[in-house]
């Protein structure tokens, strides 16, 4: 059996993270893809709020955590700052799609040269399972108990269509990781993400669809099964913007 | 010879941050404060600068958290509506230990208030504002020149304690031209910043900028460094102006706009024979407690005279502590006290406390 | 010296300016100036004022509770500042504008300028705020006529300063009157 490697990128340590949760393998492949551009030295990651917010344990380069919502504000400064620099943010659906709505929006709209990984389980993980802006009709949540009722609880955001509407953002992309080969289309989506930035094109971002087995109350494999039934449905896979780009 | 120029007072802000070697402002329009972002947006990008008009305050005092974090000086300005909005930015940025610079050109409240000149933002910016128990250096000019000196000076402060520094001043002192003198050079305070967020350069391990600490121990020790620090600045950094306390029958305590008025009284006072003492901080935190604490053996009564309904006066009082009876002395709303009010508020105090 | 002056009238007359060359003109002799304009809600409905304070020492308020000279360009304007003005003091007030019954009736000292109907008879009404400067130089001395000329050159844009020499035949004008 081959010797798995493990990206430089990414500290060897143990992820705080629940069995069956996306956020480690999100983790990984960011990591790879530094790795594979060669950008370690140069790379900045904002940490938001939410169960990732102390990531900057993790990743092996220079991070600064953010308040909740906060984070595409501090990657513009820090962009702005060393613009020679590759800026990320990573934040989940809470964090990017509810409290920050206005801070993604205008760092799309002013093209700002960073990247966002978006975060997309449809929950709020951290504070134990609240419903989040992309928790989908009828389900369930501790604050939306009898499931989500369109007319009590309105819609959900499909933020990459919000977000592919806006001419600064030139790169968007809805990808998922419940399984390899979700994963491995993902991870090119994220360093062509990482690459339309380094080539200052402007706003690149990467909607992941993820899983949260702890507050789906769902076995990891179900939890996989969970985003192909329920949240492909809803929210597309597919390139919203910038397929076309060569990077 | 350095030139002295007519110029408005948040211009004199504006020139300060260039002069200072800041590259980085971050703003919102707010009355009445507009003039330093308009300034910003056309000689920040002339001096090499970014200038971004934020979303909103909140993501502008983000932008200073990230640009400072990443080693840069930035600032942002606003007024009292709009710090409001950037306390949460300003907790993290005192937890995370980045050094900043942020512009109060005060208006007064509660709510929206009304954009006429206030002081009523000093419990805000002394005593907190944000959660946590952080302190942030609150630098207080009173006239166009300071505006400009201690604008340049709180990035020098910043960059020592890496703690973010707020120069609160008033919109009448933002919005008045007066004789500024700037100096031929300023010499910023060079400081490494090896702690910043620069990119690695594959030279060094990583550095994380943080203000989350799940484990109480680890919590606790960053309380007990801050606090250590805010400790020295209170043995250090005290600013204040003493101007004829000793033998006065009265001493005013005021800062800003409010001491002006009262440099006026004072003359007035004198007229009638009665000798005003006025005591300025510059620096409303740190406080100048020594000072102010020693005025009671200096005169009889104390009073603070503010453009609120008495904030400052509290910190006069714990100061003084019971030595001297302590009067206030305020106008709200924007109004501004006349000298002739003052100065008979000043009757009124010494016939009830001087018998 | 330390004169105190509120200059107040309409937007547009120039108020602001007015104030802006007595400021620098002041700087340009090398005393202190303070130069504090009304803002905000005031400025709406169009009444613009400003304080204006050149002193030899140290200036303490930038807010002028009792002028030494006002300035009036409105009828409004006199209606709010005159009872301030201190009894050493004096009133510009501009004959037309303000109107000869109110300006009659003042109690205190107060000199009836032909500004805005002189300057619009030279061409621009912008010129009354210099026949103003004018009279306030010949009451006052506060300056040298000639410094204003330098302050002109400062405070106007480039594309104006063409019109100095006929702002200076103001200026000459309101000191002959």
């Amino acid at each position: 059996m081959p010797k798995r490697l493990h990206p430089k990128s990414l500290e060897n340590t143990i992820m705080h993270y629940c069995p069956g949760c996306s956020h480690g393998i999100a983790h990984r492949v960011i990591a790879e893809v530094i790795d594979e551009l060669g950008i370690e030295g140069k790379i900045v990651g904002i940490a938001s709020v939410g169960c990732s917010y102390n990531n900057y344990l993790y990743f092996k380069f220079d991070m600064q955590q953010a308040a909740h919502g906060r984070a595409p504000a501090v990657a513009t400064g820090v962009k702005r700052v060393h613009p020679e620099n590759v800026v990320f943010t990573y934040q989940g659906d809470g964090d990017l799609a509810a409290i920050g709505t206005a801070e993604i929006i205008h760092a799309a709209a002013r093209g700002e040269k960073i990247t966002t990984i978006f975060i997309n389980n449809a929950i709020y993980g951290m504070t134990s399972g609240q419903m989040a802006p992309t928790t989908l009709i009828g389900q369930v949540t501790t604050t939306s108990p009898l499931g989500r009722d369109t007319s009590l609880q309105g819609f959900p955001l499909k933020m990459s269509e919000i977000l592919s509407q806006i001419d600064g953002a030139v790169f968007v992309e809805r990808v998922s990781m419940h399984d390899v080969k979700h994963i491995l289309s993902a991870k090119r989506a994220i360093k062509k993400a990482f690459k339309v930035q380094m080539a200052g094109l402007g706003f690149s971002i990467v909607e992941v669809l993820s899983t949260c087995p702890t507050n789906w109350r769902l076995s990891p494999v179900d939890s996989a099964k969970w985003v192909e039934d329920n949240m492909m449905e809803y929210y597309k896979l597919g390139n919203y913007k910038g397929a076309e780009l060569e990077v | 010879m350095p030139k002295k120029v007519l110029i408005k007072g948040n211009e004199a802000i504006g020139e300060a941050i260039i002069r200072a070697g800041c590259r980085h402002y971050f703003g919102y329009p707010i009355t009445p404060q507009n003039e330093l972002t308009n300034y910003m947006s056309k000689y920040m990008p002339e001096a090499g600068g970014v200038f971004i008009q934020a979303e909103s305050e909140i993501a502008a005092i983000n932008m200073v958290y990230g640009a400072a974090g990443a080693g840069a000086r930035a600032i942002t300005s606003s007024s009292s509506p709009g710090i409001s909005l950037k306390q949460e930015g300003i907790s993290y940025i005192a937890g995370a230990e980045v050094p900043a610079v942020v512009v109060n050109v005060m208006r007064c409240g509660p709510g929206l208030g009304g954009i006429m000149p206030g002081q009523s933002d000093y419990f805000q910016a002394v005593k907190g504002g944000g959660h946590g128990d952080y302190r942030n250096i609150v630098l207080a000019p009173n006239n166009g020149q300071e505006l400009y000196e201690l604008t340049v000076k709180a990035f020098d402060l910043a960059d020592k304690y890496r703690v973010l520094v707020m120069v609160m001043a008033d919109g009448a002192l933002g919005q008045m031209m007066e004789n500024v003198e700037f100096k031929d050079k300023e010499t910023p305070y060079k400081i490494d910043k090896p702690w910043a967020t620069t990119g690695s350069g594959m030279k060094r391990k990583k550095n994380y900028i943080t203000s989350v600490y799940i484990n109480p121990d680890e919590l606790e020790a960053v309380n007990i460094r801050l606090q250590a620090k805010y400790k020295e600045i209170e043995k250090e950094e005290v600013l204040f102006e003493e101007t004829d306390c000793e033998g006065a029958d009265i001493i005013i305590c005021a800062y800003g706009l409010a001491a002006r008025i009262t440099r006026n009284v004072m003359k007035l006072a004198a007229e009638e024979s009665i000798k005003v003492g006025l005591l300025r901080p510059i620096t409303l935190w740190p406080f100048p407690k020594d000072a102010v604490g020693s005025l009671a053996d200096k005169t009889d009564v104390i009073m603070s005279v503010e453009l609120s309904a008495g904030q400052m006066v509290e910190d006069v009082r714990l100061a003084v502590n019971g030595k001297k009876p302590v009067h206030f002395y305020g106008r709200t709303g924007g109004n501004l006290p006349t000298q002739k009010e003052i100065l008979n508020e000043i009757k009124r105090v010494l016939e009830k406390e001087v018998k | 010296m330390n004169y105190e002056i509120i200059i107040a009238g309409f937007g547009g007359q120039g108020i602001l300016s007015a104030g802006r060359i007595i400021s620098v003109s002041a700087i340009l002799e090398g005393k202190n100036t303070t130069w504090f304009p009304s803002y905000g809600p005031e400025m709406r409905g169009g009444t613009a004022n400003c304080h204006v304070i050149v002193s030899d020492g140290e200036i303490g308020s930038p807010i002028i509770n009792n002028p030494d000279v006002l300035i009036c360009m409105t009828k409004p304007a006199i209606d709010k500042f005159e009872s301030y003005v201190k009894n050493t003091g004096f009133i510009l007030a501009d004959m037309s504008l303000v109107g000869e019954d109110k300006i009659k009736s003042s109690k205190k000292q107060i000199f009836s300028i032909d500004a805005a109907k002189k300057a619009g008879e030279m061409g621009h009404k912008a010129y009354a705020m210099l026949i103003m400067i004018g009279k306030l130089i010949k009451e006052t001395k506060i300056f040298k006529p000639e410094t204003v000329e330098k302050a002109l050159y400062e405070v106007l844009k480039p594309e104006l300063h063409r019109l100095i020499p006929d702002d200076m035949a103001a200026l000459a004008m309101g000191m002959e009157m």
